[in-house]
């Protein structure tokens, strides 16, 4: 009676779990057949609500821009500026004035025509009621007009080679005047797609709109998913559940998937994984001490152990996509020896620092065997992992309490952000203010030569080490089409995408 | 029994209090600025600051403590920093996922442990007995998130017969839904059920012992059924006991469950809203998590005397 008892108890177990088999079995026959037009990719940042007006962070604007909502221009894969809303535009004799021509018969997803007064609209709002901290970049801008529906003219302070680029951001996004209300929860915009539905923290589901005034996207439908954990990100895509992990945070994963069903592509990003020094105060105040950090450092070696090889070594903070790249990868090259003499010129010899390392993966990765090297040459690290982002934008970005860290500054063509007086590395900027400015306001030729300057001086100057480039690590199924290889915008662009 | 129950939820209501005053604190002094976080690496201090004006960062401790318990009364957990809104909705959706997983997981638990543990006392010299025990004892030293990791490897990715992570809700279609569901559920009861499994198998053992099992026995009864008819119920005392415990437990399990499956729970929302240091809304999760682990607690205290009488009467 007993083992009947038994049995029954597994035949009732053996039983169900053949009804799951089952289920799932018709579940993924279903997903096959609705394929060609739909897609689903996993990201790592979730976006926290719909409205980069007000939030920080990338998530947003890489769901949103270019899907969603679009600028009057837009950055390609080679980090050349393309039209976008604006077929074209003039620019004035005095480089102040450029005046936009709008492409004709574009419509928002609410129906409503785009003019020259959303474009007004939408830019006005940037000074007036942004949030985010990166509407300075509009602070330019000295009036606009709207003379008729399909032209913009807009007039600047001063000349500026940056300004234009930065309309290929998210500052750039061109909003309906009536389709602000709720930004949070509801994203009104000319993109390609418009969003079907939105679960914070767990995905956002677009859908290709039949009235876009482009080129028709190559599916229908596009989930984007998020998952926190880099695992359960690639097992998900194992199990066929998603079709692309898109910048995959476990680079030693992507080794699974060296077979003919995936496609691994490692292109390049804005992101410089740049281990930083108090320059202002510490025992990195001395260039010395500096100089010996940048000959300590086997940067291959780096790139090889923290990011499992996949990335690019810059040697400065500049990415290869941007107009005024320099390779710089020789300035300072690895010589322990060179390093051990600068550390006794310093007087620094054993001395203990505090390395304040953000627990990222990377930045975890790369504090270990950053840490040995410098042990090599006479440098006591004293690691603090530091929760990221609260603990570390408080106290290494905000109180200045470090003197060595790393991070990945992936913001576009931020050099000047980074290396100035205020920012947390504490960087003398005066040497480079100057140039800097002559650069903005002066033609394209002296922008890209001044600004190669600045990055050389920079790199020369020790102010910080730039380990490597950050790559662009997609994995996807091998019959998913036209992912970008690079980088070069906070957007990822799903309306190039498609099934082979 | 009045007494006693009133007993109970006076110390309830205190721990409660304590709980909520702990909790704010602690969220007090927990580095890192809410304002500079949602600001990002970009924003000026003149920013930061204007966010902490909005937010009521710069008031008193006392005012905004006291502000935050009489919203939670009112069913009002407060607004976002992070994301602008309302937290309540958040909480109410992220609760019910999660309770869904864990008593679904404490339900599948005691399932499996009540007959195993039972057979495994009841055949305790039999190498069916030894086995159940050799088993349960391997289950105890598997952590949750061990169990999620082989769970996939072998359920997921090898046979392809459940997915590897997500969530429906059951409106959406139940099966969705009841597929989503297997994998993180098990992993979470496997743990539980061996935990249990075994507190079964003592608690019939000890009651076997008991002299008025031998009383039915004399009686002519089997040793099955004299268990069956008279020990059963004493039995569930110890086991109440735990389950109660366990219950509390696969909260916090549930947690690292949430994460690996990327569930919508409140496990997920908790870490989320640590990270961005969301104060209010990690403040309400932990409210909301001592006041289920409590009222757990109590629920368990006031079933005791109403399956054992002699408690009852002790009172």
């Amino acid at each position: 009676m007993k083992t009947s008892g038994i049995r029954t108890w597994m035949a009732a177990m053996v039983a169900s779990s053949l009804f799951m088999a089952g289920c799932s079995a018709g579940a993924s026959d279903s997903e096959g057949q609705a394929k060609k037009d739909s897609m689903t990719i996993a990201f790592t940042a979730e976006p926290v609500n719909l409205d980069f007006t007000s939030t920080s962070g990338i998530a947003i604007p890489e769901a949103l821009m270019e899907n969603v909502y679009e600028s009057l221009v837009r950055v390609d894969g080679e980090g050349e500026i393309q039209p976008g809303l604006a077929q074209d535009w003039d620019v004035s004799e005095d480089r102040k004035t450029y005046t936009f021509h709008l492409q004709k018969g574009v419509k928002f997803s609410n129906g409503a025509d785009l003019t020259s007064e959303d474009v007004k609209f939408s830019y006005e709002r940037v000074q007036n009621d942004w949030k985010n901290a990166l509407k300075s970049k509009m602070d330019i801008v000295d009036s606009i007009k709207a003379p008729d529906d399909l032209t913009v003219e807009i007039s600047l302070k001063k000349p500026s080679n940056t300004w234009l680029f930065n309309l290929t951001s998210l500052v750039g996004a061109v909003f309906d005047t009536e389709g602000t209300d709720d930004l949070a929860n509801k994203a009104i915009g000319t993109g390609p797609f418009a969003i079907e539905k939105f679960t914070r923290g767990q995905s956002i589901d677009f859908t290709a709109r039949d009235d876009y005034w482009g080129e028709t996207p190559g599916v229908k439908n596009v989930q984007f998913k998020y998952f926190q954990d880099a695992v359960s990100a690639s097992n998900a895509l194992k199990s066929g559940e998603i079709d692309v992990v898109s910048n995959l945070q476990a680079p030693e994963l992507a080794g699974e998937f060296q077979s003919s069903d995936y496609q691994i592509i490692s292109g390049t990003t804005n992101g410089e994984v740049v281990l930083s020094m108090n320059n202002a105060k510490g025992i990195f105040k001395d260039q010395k001490a500096r100089e010996a950090v940048m000959h300590a450092i086997d940067r291959k070696a780096v790139l090889d152990t923290a990011w499992a090889g996949y990335g690019e070594l810059i040697g400065s903070m500049v990415p290869p996509t941007d107009p005024y790249y320099e390779d710089l990868t020789g300035v300072w090259d690895y010589d322990p020896q060179k390093a051990k003499d600068l550390v006794r010129e310093a007087g620094i010899e054993g001395e203990t620092f505090a390395f304040t390392v953000p627990n990222l993966p990377y930045a975890k990765a790369i504090s270990e065997i950053v840490s040995a090297q410098l042990k090599e040459v006479g440098l006591k690290a004293d690691i603090e992992t530091q929760e990221f982002p609260a603990v570390w934008l408080d106290k290494t970005f905000t109180e200045h309490k470090f003197d060595m860290s790393v991070i990945n500054h992936a913001e576009p063509r931020d050099i000047l952000t980074v290396f100035s007086n205020d920012y947390y590395i504490g960087y003398d900027d005066s040497k480079i203010k100057k140039i800097a400015e002559k650069a903005d306001t002066g033609t394209e030729e002296e922008y890209v030569s001044g600004m190669k300057e600045i990055a050389k001086t920079i790199t020369e100057d020790a102010a910080s080490d730039f380990l490597f480039l950050f790559p662009n690590l997609v994995i996807a199924k091998s019959d998913v089409a036209g992912i970008p290889a690079n980088r070069v915008s906070d957007a990822f662009r799903i309306a190039d995408l498609s099934w082979n | 029994m009045i007494i006693y129950v009133a007993n109970r939820a006076i110390q309830f209501l205190l721990a409660l209090i304590v709980a909520s005053v702990v909790v704010f604190a602690l969220m007090s002094i927990l580095p890192g600025n809410a304002a500079q976080v949602a600001l990002g690496t970009n924003a000026t201090p003149d920013a930061v600051a204007a966010l902490e004006a909005q937010y009521g960062l710069d008031q008193p401790p006392l005012i905004r403590y006291f502000n935050w318990v009489m919203g939670m009364l009112t069913g009002d957990f407060g607004t976002s920093y992070v994301t602008g809104a309302a937290i309540t909705p958040v909480i109410v959706g992220s609760v019910q996922v999660t309770g869904i997983l864990v008593i679904a997981a404490i339900f599948l638990a005691i399932v499996i442990a009540v007959p195993l543990g039972t057979f495994a006392a009841l055949e305790q010299r039999n190498w069916i007995g030894v086995t159940i025990s050799a088993l349960s004892q391997i289950g105890i030293a598997v952590p949750n998130f061990l169990a999620a990791i082989i769970l996939v490897i072998v359920f997921s990715l090898t046979l392809g017969w459940f997915p590897s992570q997500g969530w429906m809700a059951p409106v959406e279609g139940l099966g969705g839904f009841l597929i989503r569901l297997v994998l993180p559920v098990v992993s979470l009861a496997l743990v539980q059920a061996a935990i249990l499994t075994r507190y079964v198998r003592s608690a019939v053992l000890d009651v076997m012992r008991e002299d008025y099992i031998r009383t039915a026995r004399a009686k002519g009864l089997t040793r099955t059924k004299a268990l069956f008819v008279h020990g059963l119920r004493n039995a569930a005392i110890p086991v109440i006991t735990v389950a109660g415990v366990q219950l509390a437990t696969l909260l916090v399990g549930a947690v690292i469950i949430e994460q690996i499956f990327v569930i919508p729970g409140i496990g997920s929302e908790l870490v989320r809203a640590v990270a961005n240091r969301d104060l209010v809304t990690v403040q309400g999760i932990v409210m909301v998590l001592v006041f289920l682990v409590l009222i757990i607690n109590l629920i368990v205290d006031v079933l005791y005397p109403i399956v054992d009488p002699r408690i009852r009467n002790a009172s």
